[in-house]
């Protein structure tokens, strides 16, 4: 608790502050990702020959990857409600894999580029393609940042230090999780 | 129930381990990065008005060489047209009205020590001064600064061969991306604290306009800003990798682009605009001793604005080909915001009727805000009806709109704000007639630059040509007397900043020594000493009402301070 | 800050792998209306589930669920005002080159002969 302000430990909203501001954080990627996928929706929708392209991104991989970040948000709630009873060695087994689920993801989709690009379907090939790296791309950041942050608190926790945090960084990770689980189906289903 | 906390110093970080400078350039107190956004700000400000200087004295004077900087080419001419219009929205407005005020005031008039997060406050502020060196190196790359206006259209901003700026124009979108995340990063801090952190007793109702109006503003800005981040990721991939999302040619649509900017850019006046309207009411209580009329009024209008100022973007674009019956949608929704700021006007006049005012030089900013702003929002009623925009579009009558709506909010605002606040931010009072000077040597040019420009506007002459001379229509000699009325105008206007800046450095080491609350206000950051110290109180300040209660009868004072006892 | 909710969280999530199932099985019926439903459908199922089991959206305060919902509006707005003008591939006077048909030769092509206008173009 060194350095933290009074203001910081103030709760006028009825919500503790880091939780208020992740969720702030939230609202503000919606409205990021919401602009692109919309962008790209709107493309989609007005370009029938992009099915044609679309058809080249492999379904069992995107499935896969689905289930992969479905699983580490079941870590991630689970580390939370280790957390909340105090158990500090638990949330940070539960956290690690969490962040084994997320470092798994990031490898498949490497891997899955690296397929695509080697067959040609480059950033520049194509706007279904340019919008497919952009978007998978954009979200892949956001689960290297988490992953980041999740070993971080999990170093945290392991001492029974700044619990609150787990929490808060399952509420991220699990947005992040939301993300994809509309990206899956735009990229990958709707052909 | 008070909550006498001392605070001991060994409970704030920021100063440790870190001494003289680095304690300046690291500390997470958030007065100092208010105050190191204002500086900022204002140093920027001198960027954008030299810019402003110079193409100016082009346009009145064409071919002449310009003193100071030389001859203007067009390309010279559109890039200095382009930043200015840049710089002053994003590394002026923005700064100065939210994050270095906010900054500044939301603690102190919630009545707690700092941010709730005084470390990513710092890492903000590190990135926005990261955001102004990009954007200022992009002059001295190969090709120059980019010239494309500061809407960025694609395909000129996205093709180095149209633009003839490549590395200027990625450069350019870069520094606005990072600016952007400064201030997302910024205003999570300030909605966070105003809705967590308010002193025991304050309820939201209690909050001065000001503070209201910056975090308003702060959420405008969060939830508008994504489209358009997406939007510059994708125009950074066309610039510079071989993408074709706005490639008209290869399956993309400029149009998008369109949307994607203004779908931010219209609520990003409102973002700019909503601390001014804070400032001016703030400035306006205390100095007419009288209530705010109808607080909750006001409010529930400026969030209403705020909604609505989602709905109106596409008025920006009623001449690019947009849907017809899309443009009927915006001219009603355009036209309707006009109705609740007209409201805010009539509120203004409403609190300072049968007020006991002082015409001090706050107050004659914070009254000249409401007369210039008035000029802006109506002349804006014009273009919002797309019949008459399609006149009017890429007019000076446009430019001539959004000065009389953006120098009222970003300087008339600003120096509202800062001749009240100086004696709190450094402890001494201003000049009062040296400010008075100033106010009258800085509005009454502003007048004079750009109303000849609706007339101008009017009579056909386009935005962003360099020289007049190559259009007979617009060759006139009537029209080169209103061009030289108004860049002169421009020239009086600069130099009379020069009685600020001499004003302010000299108040600041020899002004006479304000004490706590010189000018007898509510809020609870006159209640602490000038300049307050680090953490703010030795104990944290109790509320007990609203911040308006001027002139409240059957009482001794004309003021009763949100932290005195009933 | 939560109290204890008695949520088996394994079994949400066995509820969302078998979503996520039906959503990849979907496609293989091959009618547009039910991948439709079984992709977006369940997507947005999925995600509620999420928000509400894994987020505690519906024990967090009120005004969460109308800050996130407002965000979603804003979106649905975006789209609405944009969507018009970047799904037209044609009006009455224009049609954007390169539409119609992702052929990046024959987009090249018609803007070298200058055409601009449906008149021109002989499909």
């Amino acid at each position: 608790m060194s350095g933290r302000p009074i203001a910081t430990t103030r709760s006028a909203s009825g919500m503790p502050t880091g939780l208020l501001a992740v969720w702030w954080v939230i609202v503000s990627e919606i409205v990021i990702f919401g602009g692109l996928l919309g962008s790209y929706i709107m493309y989609r929708l007005a370009h029938d020959a992009w099915t044609a392209e679309a058809a080249h991104t492999n379904t069992w991989i995107g499935a896969f990857n689905t289930l992969v970040l479905l699983s580490s948000s079941l870590a991630a709630v689970l580390a939370h409600r280790a957390a909340e009873a105090g158990d500090g060695r638990k949330a940070h087994h539960l956290l690690w894999w969490t962040f084994a689920g997320g470092v798994t993801f990031l490898c498949v989709k490497a891997v899955e580029w690296s397929i695509e690009i080697r067959a040609g379907y480059t950033l520049a090939s194509n706007t279904f393609w340019s919008f497919y790296y952009t978007a998978a791309g954009l979200h892949a950041l956001h689960v290297l940042a988490g992953i980041i942050i999740i070993a971080i608190v999990a170093r945290s926790a392991i001492r029974n230090l700044e619990l609150h945090r787990v929490e808060l960084i399952g509420v991220y990770w699990h947005f992040v999780d939301v993300v994809w689980i509309f990206l899956f189906p735009l990229l990958y289903i709707a052909k | 129930m008070a909550e006498a906390v001392p605070i001991t110093h060994d409970e704030h970080e920021g100063h440790a381990g870190h001494t003289g400078i680095r304690s300046w350039l690291f500390s997470t107190d958030h007065k100092v990065i208010a105050m190191q956004y204002m500086f900022t700000g204002m140093a920027m400000a001198l960027v954008g008005g030299f810019f402003a200087y110079v193409f100016r004295t082009q346009i009145a004077f064409p071919g002449m060489s310009v003193p100071g900087y030389g001859m203007v080419g067009p390309n010279e001419y559109n890039a200095l047209v382009t930043n200015h219009g840049a710089i002053m929205i994003f590394w002026v407005a923005m700064p100065v009205l939210i994050a270095a005020f906010g900054n500044f005031l939301i603690p102190l008039m919630l009545g707690c020590d700092d941010m709730v997060f005084p470390r990513i406050n710092r890492l903000s502020y590190q990135i926005f001064l990261l955001s102004a060196v990009v954007l200022l190196t992009s002059f001295f790359v190969e090709g120059g600064a980019f010239g494309g206006a500061w809407t960025i259209y694609p395909p000129l901003s996205a093709k180095a061969e149209y633009n003839l700026t490549g590395p200027g124009s990625t450069i350019f979108v870069l520094a606005i991306a990072l600016e952007f995340v400064a201030f997302l990063l910024g205003g999570i801090n300030f909605v966070t604290t105003a809705m967590n952190s308010r002193a025991p007793g304050m309820k939201l109702y209690d909050m001065p306009m000001v503070v209201w109006m910056i975090v308003i503003a702060s959420i405008l800005f969060m939830a508008s800003v994504g489209p358009l981040i997406a939007g510059a990721v994708m125009l950074l991939f066309d610039q510079n990798l071989g993408t074709a999302f706005f490639d008209p040619d290869r399956g993309g649509d400029p149009v998008l682009w369109q949307h994607l900017f203004w779908f931010f850019g219209h609520p990003e006046v409102y973002v700019v605009l909503l601390p001014a309207i804070g400032i001016t009411a703030d400035v306006i209580t205390v100095f007419a001793r009288k209530k705010l009329f109808a607080y909750r009024t006001v409010l529930y209008t400026v969030i209403a604005t705020g909604v609505l100022s989602f709905t109106v973007w596409a008025h920006h674009q009623f001449i690019s080909g947009v849907d017809p019956r899309m443009a009927h949608v915006f001219t009603v929704t355009t036209l309707l915001i006009s109705i609740p700021i007209a409201e805010m006007m009539f509120v203004f006049i409403a609190t300072l009727y049968g007020g006991s005012i002082t015409l001090s030089t706050p107050m004659l900013w914070a009254l000249s805000f409401i007369a210039t702003f008035l000029i802006g929002g109506v002349t804006g009623i014009f273009l919002g009806a797309s019949g008459e925009d399609i006149y009017m579009h890429d007019t000076y009558f446009v430019l001539a709109h959004f000065h009389y709506t953006f120098y009222p909010i970003a300087i008339v605002g600003t120096f509202a704000g800062l001749t009240y606040w100086f004696p709190k931010m450094f402890g001494r009072m201003m000049d009062d007639r040296l400010g008075k000077v100033h106010f009258w040597l800085s509005i009454i040019p502003f007048n004079m630059i750009f109303l000849p420009l609706f007339v101008l506007g009017l009579a056909g002459q386009q935005r962003r040509i360099y020289d007049y001379t190559l259009f007979p229509d617009l060759d006139l000699p009537w029209m080169w007397a209103l061009r030289q009325l108004a860049t002169i105008s421009l020239w009086v206007m600069l130099g009379a900043q020069l009685i600020f800046l001499y004003n302010f450095f000299k108040s600041l080491v020899s002004g006479e020594k304000a004490g706590k609350n010189p000018w007898k206000a509510n809020t609870l950051e006159w209640t602490t000493e000038s300049p307050p110290p680090h953490g703010n109180w030795s104990e944290l300040p109790t509320v007990y009402r609203g911040p308006y209660e001027y002139s409240v009868e059957g009482r001794d004072e004309d003021y009763w301070p949100q932290n005195e006892p009933a | 800050m939560s109290e204890e909710h008695h949520i088996n969280y394994v079994k949400v999530w066995a509820w969302l792998v078998g979503l996520l199932c039906v959503s990849v099985a979907g496609p293989m019926f091959e009618i547009k209306v039910v991948t439709l439903i079984t992709a977006f459908g369940i997507a947005g199922v999925k995600a509620y589930m999420v928000a509400k089991n894994f987020m505690h959206i519906n024990i967090a305060p009120r005004f969460v669920a109308y800050m996130v919902t407002t965000g979603l509006v804003f979106m649905l707005l975006f789209f609405a005002g944009a969507a018009p003008d970047v799904m037209e591939p044609k009006g009455e006077n224009w049609f954007k080159p390169g539409w119609h048909e992702v052929d990046i030769q024959g987009a090249e092509k018609e803007l070298e002969e200058g055409i601009f206008f449906k008149d021109q173009v002989d499909h």
